[in-house]
């Protein structure tokens, strides 16, 4: 069947899509959007997690079908969606690749997760990140607690979350400076 | 196989009609993990994402018709002061990222001894709005479990919404695991006071082929409790009393060993849980009717 969806703000079409395929197997084997990882296929690791239409899910868990015509933001899509958020009006995918989006300017996730040293192997580093950006889209000024809470659907073999912990507090940190 | 995306109410009973075998999909959060693995390949998956019901509840009356698709996530934000054992169950299930898309119609569905609405659904007195195109049958929550992963849905049935009775007293919802996020239940315990008709009521998950009350355990709270006149006096409940209870309770299971626990330390598990979630509930009804006199 074919599945036309919105992928980071941009219009998509898949063919021949099997009827059992998932949204992950959609993104990274027919729209060549591998940021979303694909490690156990059954909810546990979160390294599959995007927005669709604003919600947060696993997309391993999601049916192709059930994406049709819905908004998909991934990863790749994350620093174009929080510079919206921070009120930039035009689309910063200028200049850059809009499928990778190689050479956007990063989200202020993205760049805490590289100064506070978060990402090791970083495989689970894209579903911890949209995850951790839509937490901070709900809740500019959260506590430890709420930060576990809204990371505890995604594994980390490497980092023992700590650096993780540090990230997402240096994010909310300079989110609310800037604003 | 063929994707059935039904626009509406209407038109996916008439395609679970004409597809009796068509397998519902709503969150996907257990249907999909099936068909990853292979573990199953449905002729037909009948979308339910469409509908825009079945995400609707409505809290006029002395019940909440809950859509069978409201995620855990809306349960949790929204319906904590009617349904607060549903509420508090809700919180335990996975990660944020199951609960957004997962519910209650989908729990039932599985209808696996583990899900973790079941008991707070049992506890809290529940029917199960089920429709075809023959028509709409209101199914006691009691009924609804008819073996391990099974339940009383007839082949061209879908839910349509879970009725619950709203709360009219506290309720406790309890799940022995070995972590916070992520863990199928080892054993569940929910638990009702519903002052109104002086009653309390249980439900356990884990710990038998299907989820069950602890008919017997209720019988003899409920008799202690009038005799001893506790509702009126709201004094606290005698320990023997509670003691009882919660061995009550604890006999109710009828438990396996598996690789999350065995049968004995399932049936000490929910003596336990069985005696804490009354004595919090309790303490709650008398703190509330003395702040109320
Ligand atoms: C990582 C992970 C962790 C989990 N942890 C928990 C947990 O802690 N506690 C827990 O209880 N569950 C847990 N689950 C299981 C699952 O999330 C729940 O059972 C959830 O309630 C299923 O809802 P769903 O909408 O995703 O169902 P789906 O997967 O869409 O459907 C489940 C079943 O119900 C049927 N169905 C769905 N809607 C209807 C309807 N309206 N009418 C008739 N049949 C219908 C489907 O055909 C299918 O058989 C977990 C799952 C995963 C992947
Ligand atoms: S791949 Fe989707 S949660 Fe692990
Ligand atoms: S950095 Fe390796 S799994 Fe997290």
């Amino acid at each position: 069947m074919r599945v036309n969806l919105t992928v980071n703000g941009r219009p998509q079409q898949a063919d021949d899509v099997w009827e059992g395929e998932s949204l992950l197997y959609v993104l990274r084997e027919r729209l060549g959007l591998p940021g979303s990882k694909n490690a156990c296929e059954q909810g546990e690791c979160g390294s599959c997690t995007v927005r669709l239409d604003g919600v947060l899910v696993c997309s391993c868990l999601v049916a192709a079908g059930q994406a049709e015509g819905r908004e998909v933001v991934t990863v790749e899509g994350l620093a174009d969606h929080a510079g919206q958020r921070a009120g930039g009006t035009e689309s910063r995918t200028g200049g850059t690749d809009p499928r990778t989006g190689e050479g956007t300017e990063l989200s202020p996730i993205q760049q805490a997760f590289i100064d506070a040293g978060a990402v090791q192997c970083g495989f689970c580093t894209p579903g911890l990140l949209v995850a951790a950006d839509e937490m901070l889209e709900r809740n500019p000024d959260p506590t430890d607690e709420d930060i576990r809470e809204a990371l505890s659907g995604n594994l980390c073999r490497c980092t023992g979350y700590e650096k993780i912990m540090d990230a997402v507090r240096l994010a909310a940190a300079r989110q609310s400076e800037g604003s | 196989m063929d994707f059935l995306r039904p626009a509406g109410w209407e038109e996916a009973l008439a395609a679970k009609a004409e597809h009796p075998t068509a397998v519902p999909i709503a969150g996907g959060t257990d249907v999909m993990v099936e068909i990853n693995f292979d573990h199953r390949r449905p002729a037909y998956l009948l979308d339910l994402n469409r509908i825009p019901e079945l995400h609707e509840w409505e809290t006029g009356g002395d019940h909440v018709r809950l859509g069978a698709s409201v995620p855990y996530t809306k349960i949790m934000e929204n319906l904590r002061a009617e349904l607060p054992g549903l509420a508090l169950a809700s919180h335990t299930v996975a990660s944020p990222q199951i609960r957004n898309r997962g519910g209650v119609g989908g729990n039932l569905g599985t209808a696996s001894p583990a899900g973790d609405a079941h008991p707070a659904l049992l506890a809290a007195g529940a029917e199960v709005e089920a429709e075809s195109v023959r028509g709409t049958r209101l199914i006691p929550i009691d009924e609804f479990y008819t073996g391990v992963k099974r339940n009383a849905l007839q082949p061209d049935e879908l839910i349509r919404a879970v009725r619950i009775r709203k709360a009219d007293g506290p309720q406790q919802f309890s799940k022995v695991g070995t972590r916070n996020a992520m863990v199928i239940a080892v054993c569940a315990f929910g638990l009702a006071l519903h002052p109104g008709t002086r009653t309390v009521r249980t439900g356990i998950g884990s710990a038998a082929p299907t989820p069950v009350r602890a008919g017997a355990a209720e019988e003899f709270l409920n008799a202690a409790l009038e005799e001893g006149g506790f509702w009126d006096s709201g004094r606290g409940i005698t320990p023997s009393v509670v003691r009882r209870f919660a061995e009550l309770c604890a006999a109710a299971c009828d438990p396996i060993d598996d690789v999350r626990g065995t049968a004995g330390y399932r049936r000490h598990a929910v003596g336990v849980m069985a005696r804490r979630t009354l004595t919090w509930t309790w303490e709650s009804y008398r703190d509330a009717s003395k702040g109320g006199a």
